[in-house]
């Protein structure tokens, strides 16, 4: 047999030397990694962009048949569409080109024009410009403002200045101050007293329910009560007082501004998160506004139905939910593969319910969230609340969806992952380590206690990680079990016994499909989706971080032995 | 490296240094620890595994068990401390007496009774723990967590198991660190902190290198002073060296059991014979 180097390969050699096969794993490999890192981007790119203060144009749009007109506004994309479609559509058009491009502009003022998103042909737009006196203010209701401004007021009388955007920009941080102070006695202090005023009257009630009271017991306790709650009333006038005051002073500025159809627009001070000139900024000035709005969409409540502000709540709603949820799941888990694998015998019995776990991972979700409904919220829940909370029935206070049912109903979910995985780790503890122990005096118990599970622990961390990507991804039973569009407060806060597990909260997965899919406002709402996927990826991702960090933490410890 | 060949050289085998006075050992003169009467094993499915073995082992000698693989030496050794127990569906028919108590009898605590047999397997076991918490682990299980208490312990049994010179100035990293034969001397003297009354060697060198096993035979001889030690080898040289007494079993069954001088000069039944000179196993 002779070496010849020039041959040509045969395609069975070929497939024998197992290069094919390299190929395919490799391109299997790249495709993931690819398709990973474009959805990533993709997320990132259209998410990220929304926050950055574009330009502000301004034009002529004359369209054949209609008045010619001016507009302004931010352009969000331009596509080409077939002429077909927009000869189709009625429109006027005389061209060759079989494709037209249109763009679409946020033109924003809701309230002067009635839609805040308009689609315009880019044939008919002339007189392009981007002046720099043109603010956009993102205000707390109608959405974007986008126009000239006229004047600064007080008490409805204008204010005589040289520079109406400085005197304006002075004012809104005035306003912005004021709106700190009366949220901080709205959500703090009157949301503390309303708490305190409501479990007086829990307890008033419960008085009532409470038969086996003497009456000379019950009139001191209720005179307790109504003493607390004088107190209360005291206070809470006086905040009031201090709140009608912040109102009449935070409704003292407004500014006159002129829209782009030529309708002036009288604006409160009070409605407005901020304004800028964004045709006039370098681009460090915007960066920095870039950076602020982004902050803002990280820490901020979510306004105008989702739509604007930001998702800090659901950010919130998401981890603790997590977290309660591998509180949950990780003992219960880790005793029952316990009892499967170390003290059930091995037989037809113990093989089938292992079985019957397997498959339970993969009992569709929302058959999880009915059951997470029926037994949990109206069967256990209302139990709770007969027995528990008496005195706010009818009331629900746990017969109701709520963080505890929520993380409950995905602990159960997650809960074959958990056992799987540790069983798994305890079949891999070397049967001579546990011989080991017990030739020492240990008993089974204390075998597994000292050596068996901290050895084993590396496995369950590996159950946990697989536990929280897939409850922090699950969305469908969350409807049914605590998950709602709009909380009004967190589930942690001040109040005694400040974290309340009956509360409902927001979650991000369910806030990704209320905005993109349940919004008044789609256009408006569509970046916010894509920032907020990314965000979830994001949480997801650190969650999961930190558990591989603590499993590999483990794992160096309890390095297993060559056996 | 400078020690290991003085061990060795301290170390080469000779009758008067091993502790052989030269005098005949006779079992009928010995004092008795182990008593085994009768004793039958069944595996799961009903093979059985040991046939009818009686045997005494004399206390503070060193016993040896030979045998082909498989002639059912180291289950009869894990008959000792109870370790089949865990093997499902194994069944025992028969006594082993310690003290004249039965251990299979009712109400014996498989437990307490390890805490007096000892045993140390073929392959090293050590936790995956510090060198401290390895020796101390026994100590622990016992509820002894006075650090005074457990420092001394953790010496002593390190020293008992010629180790502590090798580690005591990291007795706080991972025992998973050390050499194959430093964590085989590290389970002895684990073993032995707990001080039992039997230690229960499963091949305890088979895994190990020459300088390694020489160093374990060292000290089996320095151990047997305390403690009445059984151990399984397939190593018909290393039953010579280290053994008093040599028990030699075939097919489940007992076939010869004498001191290791007789059983290795003038053995009595033809089968010991053909094993000991190397016709068969």
């Amino acid at each position: 047999m002779t070496l010849d180097k020039d041959k040509k390969l045969s395609v069975r050699d070929w497939v024998r030397n197992g290069d094919p096969f390299i190929w395919i794993n490799a391109a299997a490999v790249s495709i993931s990694v690819v398709a990973v890192i474009g959805i990533l981007v993709l997320l990132a790119v259209r998410g990220f962009g929304h926050f950055w203060p574009s330009n502000v144009l301004e034009a002529n749009y004359a369209q054949p048949g209609l008045a010619a007109q001016r507009i302004m506004g931010e352009i969000v994309e331009t596509e080409s569409i077939p002429l077909e479609q927009l000869l189709s559509a009625g429109v006027k058009i005389e061209t060759d080109k079989a494709f037209v491009d249109r763009t679409l502009i946020k033109q924003g003022n809701r309230d002067v024009t009635g839609t805040d998103f308009v689609w315009v042909i880019e044939d008919f737009i002339g007189d392009r410009k981007y002046p720099e006196a043109i603010m956009t203010i993102e205000r707390r209701e109608w959405g974007n403002f986008y126009g000239y401004l006229l004047g600064v007021k007080e008490q409805g009388q204008p204010v005589q200045t040289d520079d109406n955007w400085a005197e304006f920009q002075r004012r809104i941080e005035r306003a912005l101050d004021l709106h700190g102070q009366i949220e901080g006695i709205e959500k703090g202090a009157i949301g503390a007293i309303n708490y305190e005023l409501e479990r007086l009257r829990l307890s008033e009630r419960g008085l009532d329910l409470n038969k086996g009271l003497s009456s000379a017991e019950r009139a001191t306790r209720m005179a307790d009560i109504n003493a607390d709650r004088a107190v209360l009333d005291q206070e809470y006038s006086v905040l009031q007082k201090q709140l009608a005051e912040l109102y009449q002073q935070i409704n003292r500025d407004s500014i006159t501004a002129k829209a782009i159809n030529g309708a002036e627009v009288e604006i409160q001070l009070a409605m407005v998160v901020h304004a800028n000139q964004p045709n006039g900024m370098g681009l460090g000035e915007k960066a920095f506004a870039y950076l602020l709005k982004f902050w803002e969409f990280l820490t901020d409540e979510p306004r105008e139905a989702n739509t604007e502000g930001g998702i800090f709540p659901a950010i919130f709603g998401t981890v603790m939910m997590v977290l309660l949820m591998s509180v949950m799941v990780t003992p219960f888990g880790v005793v029952a593969a316990v009892y499967l694998r170390e003290y059930a015998k091995q037989g037809v019995l113990t093989r089938t319910v292992r079985i019957a776990v397997n498959n339970l991972a993969g009992v569709p979700s929302i058959v999880y969230g009915v059951f997470g409904l029926g037994f949990f919220i109206y069967f256990l829940g209302a139990e709770i609340d007969r027995v528990l909370f008496e005195a706010a029935l009818p009331a629900p206070t746990f017969g109701t969806p709520g963080l505890l049912w929520a993380s409950l109903t995905l602990a159960l979910l997650t809960l074959p992952v958990v056992i799987v995985a540790t069983e798994e780790g305890l079949a891999r503890i070397p049967r001579a380590l546990r011989e080991g122990s017990l030739a020492l005096g240990a008993t089974k118990a204390e075998t597994l206690w000292r050596v068996v599970l901290p050895m084993a622990s590396p496995a369950m961390m590996t159950g946990l990680i697989l536990a929280v990507a897939r409850a922090a991804g699950e969305v469908a039973p969350l409807m049914l079990v605590g998950v709602v569009k709009l909380a009004p407060s967190l589930p942690v806060d001040a109040n005694y016994p400040y974290l309340h597990l009956d509360q409902k909260f927001m979650h991000l997965g369910f806030h990704i499909y209320d905005v993109g899919f349940q919004s008044p406002n789609v256009e408006a709402a569509r970046p916010l989706v894509y920032a907020t996927a990314l965000l979830l990826v994001v949480i997801i991702a650190l969650l999961n971080f930190s558990a591989v960090a603590l499993r590999n933490h483990l794992r160096e410890k309890y390095k297993s032995l060559e056996m | 490296m400078t020690r290991d060949k003085t061990t060795v050289k301290t170390h080469a085998i000779d009758l008067e240094t091993m502790g052989r006075s030269g005098q005949a050992l006779d079992i009928a003169n010995e004092e008795i620890s182990l008593s085994v009467e009768n004793l039958n094993l069944f595996y799961e499915g009903g093979k059985q595994a040991l046939h009818d073995i009686s045997l005494d082992i004399p206390k503070q000698r060193v016993t040896a068990f030979i045998g082909p693989s498989g002639c059912g030496k180291s289950t009869l050794l894990r008959c000792f401390n109870r370790m089949n127990d865990l093997v499902d569906g194994c069944e025992i028919d028969g006594k082993i007496l310690l003290d004249r108590e039965d251990i299979y009898q009712r109400g014996v605590d498989a437990a307490s009774l390890r805490r007096r047999i000892g045993m140390v397997f073929q392959k090293p076991n050590p936790f995956p723990k510090t060198i401290y918490e390895n020796v101390a682990y026994g100590l622990r299980i016992q509820g002894i967590n006075k650090k005074r208490v457990l420092d001394e312990a953790v010496e002593k049994s390190l020293r008992q198991a010629a180790l502590w010179d090798e580690v005591k100035d990291r007795l706080h990293d991972s025992a998973l660190g050390m050499s194959g034969g430093q964590q085989q001397r590290l389970v002895i003297a684990r073993t032995v902190a707990i001080e039992p009354e039997v230690l229960l060697l499963d091949e305890p060198a088979s895994a190990l290198d020459p300088i390694s096993t020489l160093k374990i035979e060292e000290l089996i001889n320095e151990l047997k002073s305390k403690y009445t030690i059984v151990i399984v080898t397939h190593n018909m040289q290393q039953a010579a060296r280290v053994s008093d007494y040599t028990a030699f079993l075939y097919m489940g069954k007992l076939i010869e059991f004498d001191s290791t001088d007789t059983l290795f000069t003038n053995p009595a039944q033809k089968q010991t014979e053909d094993y000991i000179t190397g016709r068969y196993g």
